[in-house]
């Protein structure tokens, strides 16, 4: 928690004294009031007061008053423009760190954990600084100054207040201890209320295919049970708690007065007039003493669920990047456009066994280099490699002639042109999407956005929506089919002219016309770029002028379609597996 | 929709700060949401009746305050009658505990009222999505519904229980207190609602200006979490393309108005209760110079002053709750309307009255499509039209096309979570708008290429909710489609719970559903996509094990990857939601048509 304080700036640390000031001054204003109350009380009680004593001690207690109004705005002004800026500052900072995590990091969080970390719990702390933070200071600086402007006064009504706050303290505790432990289960139960639901909405089908909507609504009727029955429980606790406030604040008074009373009849008449005041003084100040040590109690309630927050935000800002950006900017001449990989080793930093083992390989300029193999034979590692999406953890990954690791980030990625397995589209137009970052030569014009397009084999679809290329994309696309994703993100690496084009299963929502169309039309368009393509369909690929099959993480061939197939067994297995005998001896 | 992809939906924030939308009929869903209470009002009148004792007892606690104070001044100059004051703490400790009493039994029963009665809507909403048809999914999102089985009966249920009795004890206490005020003193009284009425005035005016504000900073807060989901979800995209400068960029912009309507909201929400205070004391001071000019003059006691102190507070600190109490019934206004909006939807027509049945064990497999026209709701076109076809017992029949030809229509229409607009599907000559949903589900096992697994364990999403599967199916099952290997290798082989974890490909994902698929013993078998992210090494040991099981089967097969389907019985061949071709592989291929096209265009380049 304190160490996300780190991310005020010396402007807000100037906020924060302002703050301590204004609290201060606020307190001793609100402290003064009582005793204008009592004198004014006294001078009533007297007979013979005069009237211009009774204006001028309330107009005093009506200026104090006032004075305290405005230092609580400007409290309140101060207060909120340091939360404001310190969650700005934080998820700032959060937010350009995980922009800057690199793929190994990100799996460690997992993507839905960072997004609730740059959302919610910036959120939670934001609450805290509003609200807690004043508290912080003036619970404390308001139980000390009240205390201290009683002590003189008689003991039996301090000892009288001591009970109450012990009292008060202790209810809290208990019920802090009860019932947080079951706040967290409340979240729980919610999280896996929302999931039952979320599965009943997203298997709705399979649900209504399988007769299974009793079973379903067995499972939920489970958890909305346990979650009522466990959330009853909490506020049935809690209920207690305003009686107990209320009576505690009203017998303290009552018990004052009733002292006083006693106090009084025991004391001489000389004294009886003032007793009478310190009481009036005292009930009220008792009063603050109580509503301090409740807001202290009340901090300690949502303290903890802000240094959660902050916990978890502190545990991303202080992750150190395992991929460290490199500051070449040139790749060694006469080996443009090549990719090798040299007795390439990989492993994920969490796992206990090599995914890739021994890979060597060279494409050179201008290839079309395929990948095949089954599910989990590593096919995506070997191409995460390249625009260091991973580190390799052994062995030479180089493209140009240089090692991946020594290059600008940004230079790298402008020579590869990747498309991702799962289309991946933004918020935005077809033109912003397909326009996307920044490419070789600066930003992608519009007509370069149009002819992507077309290789892409998407005009046809694109010009069809209501705006045509300034049409309306949805998040993640969700208002276009699979295919028509997977032709645009496949636009967005046509247009930035690449050295090298890396394809990962990127064809496999197209049809097989379309995906023969479009191949032909992209090497017809990028005459000298490499290609790299992993897919399943050995249509897709029989025509490169290199395949590499992979099985468990080692390369089991390397060669041409027609090599392969008298060559390596688990190359002719999936072709088999997908054409005939006689279809693969035609060809 | 696959699971991963709604996982992440813009986190509501609908803190206890926010201010809620409006509803569009407030009215008419406060007397809805009445209406829906049912048996729990009796419970809501004992809460309301014992907020109301609680208050009027808050009221008059001040009166004998007063009484108190008076005794006690009177003690300064004279004897202190202890007997009197003693009698009047009695009193009053009486008065308070009873008041505190009924005040916690009230809390008590909206407790309980409340989240009983979120309980049973919550149960509503979920019985609700069962019986609504599958055209109302198409148009919303999961998120939306997801959000109102949640976020909307947490509203109902938090307002419910923090405003309606807080609201009645509040306009009681306000009341009270001004008729306590005026029996009392008018003077006084006057005084005080004075003082009190140019801190109202301010009050009303920041709270108007501050709702706008908040509003703004929902609608900020909404745009920047949406950036952030994109930018992570699509990180790889934002780095590989160099886009992490405009991303950021963006962020910014995005968190500096955020950062303004935060500090503006907040701002004007925090000078709330210093003006609340500051109205207090105001009233206080001015009760305290009229009071005192007019106990000098001799006509009030002391005590008066005392007990109007405690008046003045009574009546300011109501009127700031009840206008919170307003806008959280406002909220619970529109959080109802949305709920009772789903609660209404039209539902499936009652199939109750239908008698006839197929029986699984006796059904032939015979299907008949005839001149099946079907459009989708808001369509103008036909998706599916003129659609005659014939799928005989034992025969897989498989449906190519490109996208958009309607295929996965025409299954979801065999399956009736459609109604066809024209022709008829007979199953063994019975039309099937004839027959129940749940008898058509019964006689139908169904693959879809979006797999749908469910938090629990590997064994349990295989056997998923058919009876009489052994262990030892579930296993002999996983070995026949290449699965066994892989489960064993988990930490807790069969019993590994599937968790949101990434620990299974998409690939192994449609290996377990086609695993429940294999389970279930129905005469006719649906595979939409189902072997697509499966590599064809393992498609066609799938394919094996299913041709083995299914050789009785009536099966419907619809696949991208033509290799998948080569071997079927009957190829029909779609586009456009019309039948052009059909006939086995080898016919198709002889007729050099749209098929024999789509096939070759694999081997160009």
């Amino acid at each position: 928690m304190i160490r996300i304080l780190k991310n005020l700036r010396a402007k807000d640390w100037g906020l924060v004294f302002i703050i301590i000031l204004l609290v201060f001054a606020q307190v001793w204003l609100d402290l003064k009031m009582p005793e204008y109350v009592s004198e004014i009380t006294k001078l009533v009680q007297t007979e013979g007061s005069k009237m211009s004593d009774i204006m001028s001690n309330g107009g005093m207690m009506l200026l104090c008053t006032f004075a305290s109004l405005l230092g609580a705005v400007a409290t309140g002004y101060s207060a909120s423009l340091l939360s404001a800026n310190l969650s700005m500052n934080i998820r700032s900072r959060l937010f350009n760190k995980v922009e800057n995590l690199s793929m190994a990091e990100i799996k460690k969080f997992s993507t839905s954990s960072l997004i609730t970390r740059t959302t919610n719990d910036i959120t939670q702390i934001q609450m805290f600084a509003a609200m807690g933070f004043q508290m912080l200071i003036k619970a404390p600086l308001t139980a000390i100054l009240a205390i201290m402007k009683i002590t003189d006064k008689s003991w039996q009504w301090s000892a009288l207040t001591g009970v109450c706050v012990v009292i008060l303290l202790s209810v809290i505790a208990v019920l802090i201890l009860i019932v947080l432990p079951r706040f967290k289960k409340v979240q729980k139960l919610t999280d896996k209320l929302n999931g039952v639901t979320r599965e009943n909405l997203t298997g709705i089908r399979v649900i209504r295919a399988f007769n299974a909507e009793s079973f379903q609504q067995e499972k939920f009727d489970n958890v909305n049970d346990e979650l009522t029955g466990q959330q009853l429980f909490n506020q049935k606790t809690f209920a207690i708690m305003q009686p107990v406030m209320y009576l505690i604040m009203y017998g303290l008074s009552l018990g004052i007065y009733f002292i006083g009373a006693n106090l009084i009849d025991g004391a001489v008449a000389a004294e009886r007039m003032s007793l009478f005041g310190d009481m009036i003084v005292f009930s009220s100040y008792a009063m603050q003493i109580i509503g301090a040590f409740l807001m202290l109690a009340l901090i300690f309630m949502i303290l903890p669920r802000a240094s959660v927050s902050a916990n978890r935000i502190n545990e991303v800002i202080y992750t150190e990047n395992s991929i460290k950006n490199g500051k070449v900017k040139k790749g060694i001449d006469g080996e443009e456009g090549t990719v090798e990989f040299k007795d390439v080793f990989f492993r994920y930093p969490d796992g206990d066994e090599d995914l890739l083992r021994n890979i060597n390989f060279k494409i050179n300029k201008g290839e079309t280099f395929a990948i095949v193999g089954s599910t989990g034979s590593g096919k995506s590692s070997v191409i995460n490699l390249i625009p260091r999406l991973y580190d390799a953890t052994g062995g030479e990954v180089l493209v140009d002639g240089v090692n991946v690791k020594e290059y600008d980030e940004e230079y790298l990625n402008s020579k590869i042109g990747f498309v991702t397995q799962k289309a991946i589209l933004f918020n935005g137009t077809v033109n912003s999407n397909v326009s996307y970052g920044k490419s070789t030569n600066g930003k992608v014009t519009k007509e370069k956005v149009k002819e992507a397009i077309k290789v892409a084999q998407a005009k046809d679809f694109v010009e069809k929506m209501e705006k045509g290329y300034d049409g309306f994309i949805a998040s993640s696309g969700t208002n276009i089919s699979g295919g028509q994703k997977q032709r645009i993100s496949i636009a967005r690496a046509i247009a930035r002219d690449p050295e090298i084009f890396v394809f990962d299963d990127s064809f496999s929502a197209l049809d097989y016309k379309t995906d023969s169309l479009l191949r032909k039309e992209l090497k017809k368009y990028t005459k000298n770029a490499t290609t790299i393509i992993v897919a399943q369909r050995i249509g897709t690929i029989m025509h490169a002028d290199k395949i590499m099959v992979l099985d468990e993480g080692k390369i089991v061939g390397l060669g041409t379609h027609k090599e392969l197939l008298k060559s390596c067994e688990v190359y002719k297995q999936i072709a088999l597996s997908q054409l005939s005998k006689e279809e693969l001896e035609n060809e | 929709m696959n699971k991963e992809e709604n996982r992440h939906e813009p986190p509501k924030h609908r803190g206890p700060m926010a201010v809620g939308e409006k509803a569009k009929d407030f009215r008419k869903s406060i007397i809805r949401l009445f209406k829906e209470l049912g048996s729990f009002k009796v419970i809501i009148l004992v809460a309301i009746i014992l907020s109301i004792f609680s208050s009027v007892l808050s009221i008059y606690a001040p009166n004998k305050l007063a009484d108190l104070a008076d005794e006690i001044s009177f003690g300064i100059f004279n004897k202190m009658n202890m007997d009197a004051v003693t009698s009047i703490v009695i009193f009053l400790s009486v008065l308070y505990i009873l008041s505190a009493l009924s005040n916690y039994i009230q809390a008590l029963c909206m407790a309980t009222v409340s989240n009983k009665f979120a309980r049973n809507l919550r149960n509503s909403i979920s019985v609700k999505i069962n019986k609504l048809p599958l055209k109302f999914f198409d148009k919303k999102r999961t998120g939306d519904t997801l959000s109102r089985v949640t976020n909307d009966v947490d509203t109902i249920a938090q307002s419910m229980n923090q405003s309606l009795s807080s609201l009645v004890s509040n306009v009681v206490v306000l009341i009270g207190s001004l008729i306590m005020m005026i029996i009392t003193n008018v003077v006084l009284a006057g005084t005080a609602v004075l003082a009190s009425m140019f801190g109202f005035i301010g009050m009303a005016f920041i709270l108007k200006i501050s709702q706008k504000h908040f509003k703004a900073r929902q609608v900020e807060l909404g745009k920047l979490n949406s950036h952030i989901e994109e930018s992570y979800s699509g990180l790889n995209v934002v780095k590989l393309y160099n886009g992490k400068k405009e991303s950021i960029e963006e962020f910014e912009k995005l968190n500096k108005k955020v950062k303004e309507a935060n500090f503006k909201s907040q701002f004007l929400s925090g000078i709330m209760m210093p003006l609340m205070n500051f109205i207090g004391n105001f009233g206080y001071v001015a009760v305290c110079i009229v009071g005192a000019l007019l106990a000098i003059d001799g006509k009030i006691s002391l005590g008066v002053i005392v007990a109007f102190l405690t008046y003045v507070r009574l009546f300011t600190t109501p009127l700031s709750q009840i206008a919170q109490s307003f806008t959280m019934l406002q909220s619970c206004a529109a959080a109802s309307e949305r709920v009772f909006e789903f609660l209404d939807e039209t539902e499936m027509n009652d199939e109750k009255e239908f008698t006839k049945k197929l029986d699984k064990d006796k059904v032939v497999g015979n299907i008949e499509f005839d001149k099946v026209e079907f459009t989708y709701d808001g369509n103008d076109k036909p998706t599916i039209k003129n659609f005659s076809a014939v799928a005989k017992k034992g025969e897989k029949v498989a449906i190519v096309g490109p996208t958009g030809a309607g295929k996965t229509t025409m299954v979801n229409l065999l399956m009736k979570f459609y109604d066809i607009n024209k022709g008829s599907i007979k199953i063994d000559g019975e039309d099937i708008s004839e027959l129940t949903r749940e008898n058509i589900h019964d006689l139908f096992t169904m693959v879809l290429q979006d797999t749908w697994l469910f938090e629990g364990t590997i064994k349990e999403n295989i056997i998923y909710n058919q009876k009489n599967v052994t262990d030892k199916d579930v296993v002999d099952v996983c070995k026949r489609i290449g699965l066994d290997y892989f489960i064993r290798t988990l930490p807790n082989g069969y019993d590994s719970e599937l968790s949101d974890s990434d620990t299974l490909s998409i690939g192994q994902k449609q290996l377990l559903t086609i695993a429940r698929a294999m389970l279930s013993k129905t005469p006719f078998l649906i595979l939409d996509e189902a072997t697509s992210n499966v590599d064809t090494r393992t498609e066609e040991l799938v394919q094996k094990a299913m041709d083995k099981l299914s050789k009785d089967k009536t099966s419907f097969i619809i696949a991208h990857r033509l290799s998948t389907i080569k071997n079927a019985d009957l190829i029909l061949v779609m586009k456009d939601g019309n039948i052009i071709e059909q006939g086995n592989h080898k016919e198709l291929m002889k007729k050099n048509g749209f098929y024999s096209e789509l096939y070759n265009s694999q081997f160009e380049l």
